[in-house]
């Protein structure tokens, strides 16, 4: 009966109840949404971040992959060192580089990756084949279509080029083997692959057998502190970053970001507690005579108040699955805006879907209608018998 | 006779912010079972304040009201709450119904708060409305009945659980002569059928329809007396 009650005074103000759900849905559309910004980017990072299985990240000492032009020298020595380790599946040496399609008089530039086909983790070939011959490449299809080139035809592309003499070090004629989708690149960011020493001879002689970074991959992932700590010893110009390492520094430079999204949060959180606040002590004020009958027949203090936090609930239940699916497409398309941000992975999710954020989303905002409607229910339930039928009368 | 309820030197005083109002000023009651009694004095006499407490939903500023032989002032809000709900019927001047609820379920409400099946409840609202001549409007919502009607769902709905005491405030007060004959007639009826009635009233044509009629004077009986009914 408590129950059947409750959506009959829901009913009762049908575009006042249906207006409510609305706003609970934006509140819980917008907590939704800011629940998934605070953990998103970061779970998508570690999952961009462990998605090929490399575990550690080798870089000239002091920077991070790719932020500087700075190079690891002695690559072949210190592959084969690494590749000795029992402990250690894999190593991917990595050079990165600036390349030019030439064009006559113009060119493209694009990002090459030197690497060995064989172990790459950069991307993912999805048609022909690997760049496993000297002069091949895979390239993405920002590339592809940048160039109108197709698989199999032969680009001239060079690299290495000097300001002051106004030429390239290397230029080859390359053949487009496969099509490719880079893993850590931005969102329409030309990018080719190409095996590692002949980028390396493209690039000229400063940068003859050397890499800007190595991805190591281990047998064992609780091997990863004994490795780092020999790695440290063993190579003491490089900076040698684990997953773990690496999500930390992702944690610190994202701190701002999980500080606003939580601050947004709950205001939202606050905003749909007032909402259903506001419109329970409403509903409650027009009928509180017929509060004051049902108490003085004999219905029980505990069930108006159950009867009157269940109107809340169902309008914050209501609102908020709702709200999931309205923050689930904000989400979607915001996501669309921020991937677009310069330099950072296209592959990012800024808003990543969680299961248990929504969970978190509808349960706090549950939570809400229940609070929301306890103050106002006790208080009509509370009301004094004699007097408040005195002054209903009166009125 | 045994007394059904018993009024010991009640005083019922509102204290407001110079000082406090004097509602009732010792009042002494007893009421039999099957009694049909009414309330009768100019308005601010305590006619309604002495209803409240006989009705429980007040308590005495001092003295004692019983009803079947139970102090209903020493009682908690649970217990006074359950005693009302089992034993007293109220109507009121402005009905009070449920408007979402339809007239079946507005007279079913203190039946499935005490308990009663659904099956069982079902049986007895039929019956009553049937018996206040509302046996073909069980599914309309008060919105859609006259005064006349709400008023006889009400009566309906205060005799749900059988209650000992019905208790009604100005019953006849928001409707017209013709519509108030009937709910005069009504009550009438009801006690000839056992129900105890106790009425607040300042329609004459209802008070002379009670064979008892108390009458009030600034918090006081003045007189009360016995009537052809």
């Amino acid at each position: 009966m408590r129950l059947f009650l409750a959506f009959a005074s829901l009913r009762r103000h049908r575009a006042r109840t249906i207006l409510a759900v609305l706003g609970v849905a934006i509140a819980a559309a917008m907590l939704l949404d800011m629940v998934m910004l605070s953990t998103g980017m970061r779970e998508s990072f570690r999952e961009l971040l462990l998605s090929r299985g490399f575990q550690m990240r080798l870089t000239p000492r002091g920077t991070l992959p790719f932020d500087t032009e700075a190079s690891i020298a002695d690559a072949s020595r210190i592959t084969d060192s690494l590749r000795a380790r029992p402990e250690i599946d894999l190593v991917s040496p990595v050079l990165g580089a600036s390349a030019h399609v030439l064009r006559g008089d113009s060119s493209i530039t694009t990002f090459a990756l030197g690497v060995d086909p064989a172990s790459q983790g950069d991307y993912q070939l999805i048609e022909g084949h690997d760049a496993s011959d000297a002069s091949s490449i895979v390239a993405n299809d920002d590339f592809l279509r940048a160039t109108n080139a197709k698989i199999g035809d032969t680009l001239r592309i060079a690299s290495g080029y000097d300001p002051q003499l106004r030429s390239h070090s290397g230029e080859r004629a390359l053949v487009v083997a496969g099509r490719a989708r880079f893993l850590y690149l931005a969102s329409k960011q030309l990018a080719i692959a190409v095996p590692l020493r002949t980028l390396q001879q493209m690039t000229g002689a400063a940068r003859n057998d050397r890499v800007s970074l190595f991805m190591v991959r281990l047998r064992d992932v609780n091997k990863i502190a004994e490795v780092k700590n020999w790695m440290r010893t063993a190579l003491p110009t490089i900076d040698v970053i684990s997953t773990a390492d690496a999500m930390a520094r992702v944690d610190e430079r994202l701190s701002y970001f999980r500080q606003l999204s939580a601050i947004l949060g709950a205001v939202s959180l606050i905003v749909g507690f007032l909402l259903v606040t506001t419109l329970v002590t409403v509903s409650v004020n027009e009928r509180v005579g017929e509060i004051v009958v049902m108490r003085a027949i004999g219905v029980s203090r505990a069930h108006v108040v159950q009867q009157i936090v269940l109107e809340g609930t169902a309008m914050s239940v209501a609102g908020a699955v709702l709200g999931t699916g309205l923050g689930l497409v904000t989400a979607r398309y915001l996501d669309a805006i921020l991937s677009r941000f310069p330099g950072l992975p296209a592959a990012i999710d800024f808003f990543l879907f969680q299961p248990r954020a929504a969970w978190t989303a509808i349960g706090l905002l549950t939570a809400c209608g229940v609070l929301a409607g306890l103050y106002p229910a006790w208080r009509a339930a509370s009301l004094p018998l004699a007097s408040t039928l005195r002054e209903e009368a009166v009125a | 006779m045994t007394a059904l309820v018993r009024a010991r030197d009640v005083r019922r005083d509102y204290p407001l912010e110079r000082e406090a109002v004097h509602a009732l000023r010792g009042v002494s009651l007893e009421i039999e079972k099957g009694e049909y009694l009414a309330i009768v004095g100019p308005s601010g006499c305590g006619k309604s304040s002495l209803l409240n407490l006989l009705g429980a939903i007040d308590a005495p500023t001092s003295g004692t009201v019983e009803i079947e032989g139970r102090n209903v002032g020493s009682l908690g809000d649970r217990e006074v709450t359950e005693f009302r709900l089992r034993h007293i019927g109220f109507v009121f001047q402005r009905f009070y119904l449920l408007p979402i609820l339809t007239a079946r379920e507005n007279v079913e409400l203190p039946m499935a708060e005490a308990g009663v099946s659904a099956a069982d409840r079902r049986k007895r609202s039929t019956e009553l409305l049937r018996y206040v001549d509302l046996g073909e409007r069980v599914k309309h919502r008060p919105a859609q009945l006259s005064g006349g009607e709400q008023q006889r769902v009400a009566i309906a709905r205060a005799l749900a659980n059988r209650p000992s005491l019905l208790l009604a405030d100005e019953p006849t007060g928001e409707l017209d002569a013709k519509t108030g004959e009937e709910i005069i007639a009504l009550f009438g009826r009801l006690n000839a059928d056992g129900t105890t009635v106790v009425v607040v009233t300042h329609d004459e044509s209802l008070a002379r329809a009670a064979r008892r009629v108390v009458h009030m004077r600034d918090g006081q009986i003045v007189r009360d007396e016995v009537t052809d009914g």
